[in-house]
């Protein structure tokens, strides 16, 4: 197939989607019917090519796999394409949230139904680039080009402070990744290329080492985004449409985490070492602060946004524990976080459809009408506060523990954090579920339908899966971390050695 | 043999001599054929600078000197000439539809466009201090006049005052400087300036050099030598200010590189904070002074005086990556401009040409063919990755970073930062906004370029290697 692999296929797929959908004429009733169901058959036939890619991956190799290359700038820049065990799920739980995505959207968008769907496929090549791109160039093309249609998709089919929100989305992002670029080329200068598996066996200087990290935090602090960076995330969540939400929260908040552990951490350890207290304090302020925060809010959508903040700290302090436990526990995290999440936002969107307000005060005692909607977001909420036997736990459980073998302090305020979260999560689904339902706008309020159960499902299925077996995603991280601990080992180790023999 | 019976080697020149060949046989043509409104005169034009860009095409890559050392070919030119024949190619076809129906064709506008691009050529070309200035003067002349050719209109000839005024005063300011390098050298010729300027060099020299880019700024529209570009930009009709936005950039660029790489090499740390400034300085004010702009076509001239601070990056770097980059940046934001122009002559209902951003408002639901174009080139020119304008920064800074031009590349892409925010509210007008009328069907002239440009602008990053191959290639040739 001229050189294409699997994962050229997962970038064309969603893109042949989005082409067909740009074909199809007017703005009938049919015309948008077969818009809903191309985009459905396209992110379901993207996220079945991602398992057959699944299916060829090696879980116990370290290294990257289906690797193809492809003649782009220069020589040295090169349009690379591969997975290792990092990437490869969050690859997955991209094409797997795009369906729900497509599905929450069947009936809440109304106009403009076309370049919807457009823009969301669009979205989803960018995404999954971003997880499978080998090339650093090539990792800041589609880190930036998901911008795009995230603008549009807040700025066109958001709410009533759509504009705001989508500016300051676009602007905040845009400016934290312009020094990641500057980083690039200046690792492109002094290492001759931007091809991710050499620059991870490259030695930086360990003062060029400082200036290139914190080019490149700039960038997936904001992304992640963690505390005091992460004010664009509120906004942007509480104007996006539900399914602009889901992939806010599911997995563009990831790039950040996945930055990190792709380029922060192998690429520069020393500078990681040396930055790792500042990270901690960022981590636990973003813990503790968006959590007292959260309990504050009037607004679901944004209780739920500063509680993803707030798990995004449980992701860096894991991440910059730098031991075994604490890099799966914030990979694991980062996934579990990906569904819990994104099922959250689904779930605020069906209640948001029928009434059209996301005010806490507006709802309560909703388990008299709608029983079914009471159980899938008490699981979620459950979840969310990381209750054992939900995916929620496993991956709040081992960063703390990796936090504790690194800084016990770190870890007993981190700690607080959970009670916090116990506390804003509990509260919400008490003032929305329980209670009397004596609010008159909510009398005839309707249960979950078909379309939403089948949505919901699967998500529920998996998080209690995975909060019992957690398993199968451990094992897809075990390799590369191992990988990843004796680089980083290796080369603090020569740091430590160069600074005795100075003495 | 005695010297001066010599005759030089014509070869090289060919596309110049066609040029003006062709453009002496357009006047009489038009002349015979007297006043008549049509397209006829505008396709022989056309024609002329096709068959000119095949020339250029056949041009030897390799350095050639001709006219006793003034003039030069090498891959550099051949590049920038090329780039140069489609800009003025492209103001031809933007002004086909439109000078007919506002009333304003007259048989000399091709041909003065052709007249400007032959100067441009030289320009482009030229070895030495005095073929420089010739061919500067025959590009600015022409191009007063066409700024002004409305002229019943009276802010088309207040533009073409405004631009003749300043622009003499910015001819004899390099002429100042270019006398002072000749008196202090004791030559004009590029490359034994650059062997008697090494090292350290005296006040005198520095001063002429000053000078010179002084006049260069002036016509590259570099701060602090803007001020006119905002005013011609408005003022002259619109395919003319595409015409300007593209073309005559071209040429200036490729002669401030031409001038600062081959005549003052030796003295790359005088002249390098000179270009520092002025990229910061434009850069700066381009994307500040966007901000409060209601008018789409002062919009687009503060965002290319920003555009050519971007571009002065790579020459500050004053390397082949550098120039490299320029030479990439310029082919990018040819097709930028023409594609964003070619939108703002689409803006027609009936006899009304509408210029507003706030008659963009809604064009995603009227025209959606039409808003999307805009909205990649806004999103080009804002340098968002996947699109072209990404790659023309991306060269640019990493020139810049390679050259140690650290701040220099910060500021550059924090100024880019706060330009992408004026480029993103023309999106917003057009999506986020309620419609407005619809504008009337586009000429097949501007749907061309607009098609064309589109096609660059988006599809570059699939296929960028025969553009950056070239660019690097004709770098390479000038060091």
């Amino acid at each position: 197939m001229l050189g294409f692999g699997i994962l050229s296929g997962l970038l064309i797929l969603p893109l042949v989607g989005a082409a067909f959908i740009l074909t199809l004429r007017g703005d009938s009733e049919a015309a948008r019917s077969n818009a809903r169901w191309a985009a459905l058959a396209t992110t379901v036939a993207t996220f079945l090519l991602s398992l057959v890619a699944w299916a060829r991956f090696d879980v116990a190799s370290a290294s990257f796999q289906l690797v193809e290359s492809h003649s782009w700038l220069t020589e040295t820049i090169r349009f690379k394409l591969g997975v290792d065990g990092f990437s490869m799920p969050l690859i997955l739980l991209t094409t797997f949230l795009m369906p729900f995505c497509i599905l929450a959207s069947w009936e809440s968008i109304e106009n403009r139904v076309k370049e919807y769907f457009v823009a969301f496929l669009v979205l989803e090549t960018t995404m999954i680039g971003v997880f499978c791109a080998l090339d650093l160039v090539l990792f800041y093309l589609f880190f930036e080009a998901g911008l795009i249609p995230m603008f549009l998709i807040i700025g066109i089919w958001g709410g009533k402070r759509r504009i705001y929100a989508s500016f300051k989305f676009f602007l905040y992002t845009l400016l934290g990744s312009v020094l990641m670029l500057l980083a690039i080329m200046a690792m492109y200068w002094a290492a001759g290329t931007t091809d991710i598996p050499t620059l991870l066996a490259y030695k930086f200087a360990p003062n060029l080492q400082i200036w290139l990290w914190l080019a490149f935090f700039a960038s997936f602090a904001v992304k992640m985004p963690m505390w005091p960076v992460h004010t664009w995330l509120p906004d942007a969540h509480v104007e996006a449409p539900t399914a602009g939400s889901v992939i806010l929260a599911g997995v563009l908040l990831k790039m950040g985490g996945y930055g990190f552990i792709r380029v922060s951490l192998p690429m520069f350890p020393d500078a990681s070492l040396y930055f790792a207290p500042l990270v901690y304090a960022l981590s636990v302020i973003a813990i503790i602060y968006t959590s007292l925060v959260a309990l504050m809010q009037e607004d679901i959508k944004k209780l739920i946004a500063y509680s993803s903040v707030a798990h995004m700290g449980f992701v860096t302090m894991g991440l910059f524990s730098m031991n075994e436990q604490g890099i799966q526990g914030a990979m694991f995290t980062m996934i579990s976080h990906g569904l819990v999440s994104g099922a959250l936002f689904l779930s605020v969107g069906v209640i948001y459809d029928r009434m059209h307000t996301r005010e806490i005060k507006a709802y309560g005692g909703l388990v008299n009408r709608m029983p079914l909607y009471a159980v899938v977001f008490l699981i979620l909420t459950m979840a969310n506060v990381a209750l054992p036997g939900t995916s929620g736990f496993i991956g709040e459980f081992l960063t703390l523990m990796g936090a504790f073998r690194s800084n016990t302090w770190v870890a007993f305020f981190a700690a607080t954090g959970v009670i916090l979260s116990a506390a804003y999560a509990l509260w919400l689904y008490r003032r929305v579920v329980y209670g009397e339902l004596d609010k008159p706008a909510l009398q005839d309020i309707k249960d979950l339908n078909r379309r939403e159960i089948v949505t919901f499902a699967p998500l529920i299925l998996l998080i209690l899966y995975y909060g019992v077996q957690p398993g199968p995603i451990l094992d897809a991280f075990a390799a590369p971390t191992d990988a990843l601990m004796n680089s980083v080992q290796a080369a603090l180790a020569t740091v430590k050695t160069a600074a005795v023999a100075a003495h | 043999m005695n010297p001066a019976l010599t005759i030089p080697a014509f070869g090289p020149m060919l596309p110049e001599i066609l040029m003006a060949v062709g453009v002496l046989a357009l006047v009489l043509f038009g002349a015979f054929r007297g006043e008549r409104p049509g397209y006829g005169m505008s396709i022989i034009a056309l024609a002329l600078l096709a068959v000119t860009f095949v020339a250029v095409l056949m041009l030897p890559s390799e350095r050639v000197e001709t006219m006793a050392g003034s003039f030069v070919v090498d891959g550099f030119a051949k590049f920038m000439k090329a780039l140069t024949l489609l800009a003025s190619a492209g103001g031809i076809i933007l002004s086909l539809d439109y000078m007919n129906r506002e009333g304003i064709y007259r048989f000399e506008y091709p041909i003065l466009i052709v007249l400007s691009t032959i100067g441009m050529m030289m320009v482009i070309s030229a070895n030495d201090l005095i073929a420089l200035y010739l061919g500067l003067e025959l590009l600015s002349l022409s191009s007063y006049v066409i700024a002004a050719f409305d002229r019943d209109n009276v802010r088309s000839t207040e533009a073409g005052l405004k631009y003749f005024v300043l622009g003499a005063l910015s001819s004899g300011m390099l002429l100042y400087g270019a006398s002072l390098i000749y008196g202090f050298t004791g030559s004009v010729s590029f490359p034994v300036i650059a062997t008697v300027l090494q090292g350290n060099v005296g006040i005198g020299a520095i001063v002429g050099l000053v000078f010179v880019a002084a006049g260069i700024a002036f016509k590259i529209s570099a701060v602090p030598f803007h001020m006119w570009t905002p005013d011609v930009y408005e003022g002259s009709p619109t395919p003319v200010t595409a015409f300007f936005a593209a073309a005559p950039k071209m040429a200036g660029m490729a002669m401030a590189t031409r001038v600062f790489i081959d005549a003052f090499p030796g003295i790359l740390i005088q002249w390098q904070q000179i270009i520092v400034f002025i990229s910061i300085a434009s850069m700066a004010l381009g994307s500040f002074a966007a901000i409060g702009q209601r008018n789409l076509k002062r919009l687009m001239a503060y965002s290319s005086i920003g555009n050519v601070g971007y571009a002065l990056i790579g020459l500050a770097a004053g390397t082949p990556d550098g120039v490299q980059g320029v030479a990439i940046y310029m082919a990018i934001y040819l097709a930028m401009t023409l594609g964003s122009f070619a939108i703002i002559l689409a803006m027609r209902r009936g006899n009304v040409m509408f210029e507003s951003i706030d008659d963009l408002s809604g064009l995603s639901r009227t025209h959606p063919a039409l808003a999307f174009c805009l909205a990649m080139m806004m999103f080009s020119l804002a340098g968002i990755p996947p699109l072209a304008g990404f790659f023309a920064k991306f060269y640019v800074f990493a020139a810049a970073i390679q050259a140690n031009l650290v701040t220099l590349a910060v500021i550059g892409v924090v100024t880019s930062v706060i330009g992408a925010y004026y480029y993103l509210r023309i999106v917003k007008v057009m999506y986020f906004d309620a419609p407005v009328e619809r504008f009337e069907r586009m000429s097949p002239g501007v749907s061309f370029v607009l098609v064309v440009s589109s096609a660059v602008v988006l599809l570059f990053w699939l296929v960028p290697a025969p553009i950056v191959n070239a660019a690097g290639a004709a770098a390479r040739s000038l060091f």
